[in-house]
């Protein structure tokens, strides 16, 4: 023991301690590298811009909340915002009650569920620009599907896209279809997970099938129902390719929405400064969100 | 589903008069929200096969059918495209259309673009995110915590309202029409973090010590002990990457603005208005074929990642 220790110190806890830090580092070096340029990095930036006016040639001069005033100046400001308030909304409206009631009817079906759970999913597993150009088509006035639809039942056809009307439910109709699969196997999965001695229980206290659905299926997803809640909330009002292909933000500007409104500001309007303000404002209404959600999750598990 | 068939065979010699579909008893295996007394009154048998029928039927309807419209409405003429009423089989179907969207769009290049891109964020994310969730659950350097719950806040910025920001650095970076502009911010993925972190920290300490104890080093246990049991994340997060990829629109549309280079969701939308219906409604379906075979051939993955992320606590 001795003997050996002459040649060949062993190292100090210190020094120990310090060998393993480097190794972890050595470890964590490339991720705090694209964590830092592609995500702390333009949090930072965001709100350098905002405060910027920079056409990218000459150096940025300082113009604090100039920006600001221009975006919220703009009428379709208030109209963007409102426009993805309604279009959140509608999305809630149709993408979260019914998915949920899929959810519960599946759970009841003992065959053909492998194929309903694979086909709700289909449309959430293609490209989001694939789907919205297969609605556009769909929407067509003229030779369009939903028209031809419409037809074989006599029915008048819709302006779809091209009226103030039905624009804006018009996208909330592709995003739903898109999206509406993930809720319903995540639901699913909730449900399978409530125990049978729950329903037993409440059968014998006499509760019918929408008491129990009121005083044991809901109250034991309760979790999961705000958790997604607050999720999509959180994806819908980052709405955009819906709009950037569909409509452009037209008809009168029935579909601008916020996220596509900063678009139009920085690479149609070549504004970055308005653009990233609209980006910031946005940015501070989803941390809300993102902060409750957190809030609920942790409370919870 | 063994039970199911031996009880249907044992009741079989009762009668021999072949059952209507309605009498038979539906099996159970789990208590649900109907009891399984009740579904199997008389009523409650008709009723549940109307709703198992109407179920499959609206949505083979809503989900299906839009697909099959695409697909055979590639196979139409255009002149049959714009007929009214539309017919619901091809009169006289040609994969023309087809050949002329993959010259047009020059699909082939398109798909490989956009395959490298997605393969090399895979291999790329993989080896970022699970060193360096390794580091954080394993190594525990110093400020560990510190960086854990940075890398975690991301998790609350969604990526759209960063979108201006993130391209005036890709600018700066002088990555514009660079895979790297793909492949460095797939990595930057908090998620993907918190995945393989979780995972693992419920690795026991004691397989890891008794390792070190034997004087494996820290990149060692990493590949011959955590990596095996991490299977089924590592195959969530990959997944994951490799569909998300695919899927991106705004961000490749922003940052890889070349014909040569762009991804074919990008590029499909922008020669969307030049294209006849019937060769657009081709490059959609070619489109949207790999990452439906993805799913065919992962749709057990894909679907317990999905319940997996969605309790993150």
């Amino acid at each position: 023991m001795n003997v050996a220790s002459v040649g060949r110190r062993p190292p100090s806890r210190r020094g120990r301690e310090a060998r393993r830090n480097l190794t972890a580092y050595g470890f964590l070096v490339a991720a705090l590298i694209c964590f830092g340029l592609f995500s702390w990095y333009p949090m930072v930036r965001e709100v350098l811009l905002s405060l910027q006016e920079n056409n990218f040639v000459d150096a940025p001069t300082w113009v604090g909340l100039d920006n600001f005033e221009t975006v919220v100046e703009d009428p379709a400001f208030a109209q963007a915002w409102i426009n993805t308030a309604a279009f959140t909304g509608l999305a809630l409206l149709i993408g979260y009650v019914i998915p949920f009631c899929a959810a519960v009817i599946l759970n009841e079906l003992r065959h053909a569920k492998a194929y309903l759970r694979f086909v709700v999913y289909l449309p959430v597993m293609l490209p989001p620009a694939v789907s919205v150009l297969l609605f556009k088509w769909f929407y067509d006035p003229g030779p369009g599907l939903f028209n031809q639809i419409l037809g074989f039942f006599h029915l008048p056809g819709l302006a779809w896209l091209d009226s103030t009307d039905t624009a804006l439910i018009s996208l909330v109709i592709v995003s739903t279809w898109m999206n509406l699969g993930s809720g319903t196997l995540i639901y699913l999965a909730a449900l399978q997970t409530i125990p049978s001695e729950l329903y037993e229980a409440a059968e014998l206290d006499g509760a019918g099938m929408f008491k129990r659905i009121r005083h044991v299926t809901i109250p034991q997803t309760k979790l999961i129902l705000l958790v997604m809640l607050l999720l999509q909330v959180i994806a819908t009002m980052q709405v955009f390719i819906e709009p950037f292909m569909l409509t452009g933000g037209g008809p009168e500007n029935a579909t601008v929405t916020v996220a596509y409104l900063m678009y139009q500001y920085a690479f149609n309007f070549g504004n970055f400064g308005g653009g990233s303000a609209m980006g910031l404002m946005l940015m501070i209404v989803l941390i809300v969100f993102s902060a409750v959600y957190l809030r609920v999750s942790r409370e919870n598990t | 589903m063994i039970a199911t068939a031996v009880r249907h065979r044992r009741t079989k010699p009762r009668r021999t008069r072949p059952r209507r579909l309605a009498r038979r008893r539906i099996e159970t295996q789990f208590r649900t929200l109907v009891s399984p007394h009740q579904l199997n009154t008389r009523r409650g048998r008709t009723i549940y096969w109307i709703v198992l029928v109407g179920m499959v039927v609206a949505f083979t309807a809503i989900f299906m059918f839009p697909l099959y419209w695409m697909v055979t409405g590639a196979l139409k003429a255009p002149e049959e495209l714009d007929q009214i009423p539309p017919t619901l089989v091809p009169q006289d179907p040609s994969f023309d259309a087809y050949i002329e969207a993959w010259n047009l769009l020059d699909l082939g290049l398109l798909l490989k673009n956009t395959a490298i891109y997605a393969v090399g964020a895979w291999l790329f994310t993989l080896a970022v995110d699970v060193s360096a969730a390794f580091a954080l659950s394993k190594l525990r350097p110093m400020f560990g915590k510190l960086i854990t719950g940075m890398m975690l806040a991301t998790l609350m910025i969604p990526p759209m309202v960063l979108m201006l920001p993130l391209f005036v650095t890709i600018v700066d970076l002088d990555l514009l029409n660079s895979p790297w502009a793909i492949w460095l911010p797939a990595a930057a993925n908090g998620f993907n973090i918190f995945l393989l972190k979780r995972f693992f920290d419920s690795i026991p300490r004691e397989l890891i010590e008794a390792a070190e104890m034997d004087g494996a080093s820290p990149a060692r246990i990493l590949w011959s002990i955590v990596l095996p049991v991490s299977r089924p994340i590592l195959g969530v997060v990959s997944i994951f990457t490799v569909v998300a990829v695919w899927k991106d629109f705004l961000y490749p549309l922003l940052v890889l603005p070349d014909t040569d280079s762009m991804t074919v969701s990008v590029a499909i939308n922008s020669l969307s208005q030049t294209m006849p219906t019937n060769a657009l409604t081709a490059a959609l379906v070619i489109a949207s074929i790999p990452t439906i075979v993805i799913f065919l051939f992962f749709q057990r993955h894909i679907m317990a990642g999905l319940t997996a992320g969605s309790l993150k606590g």
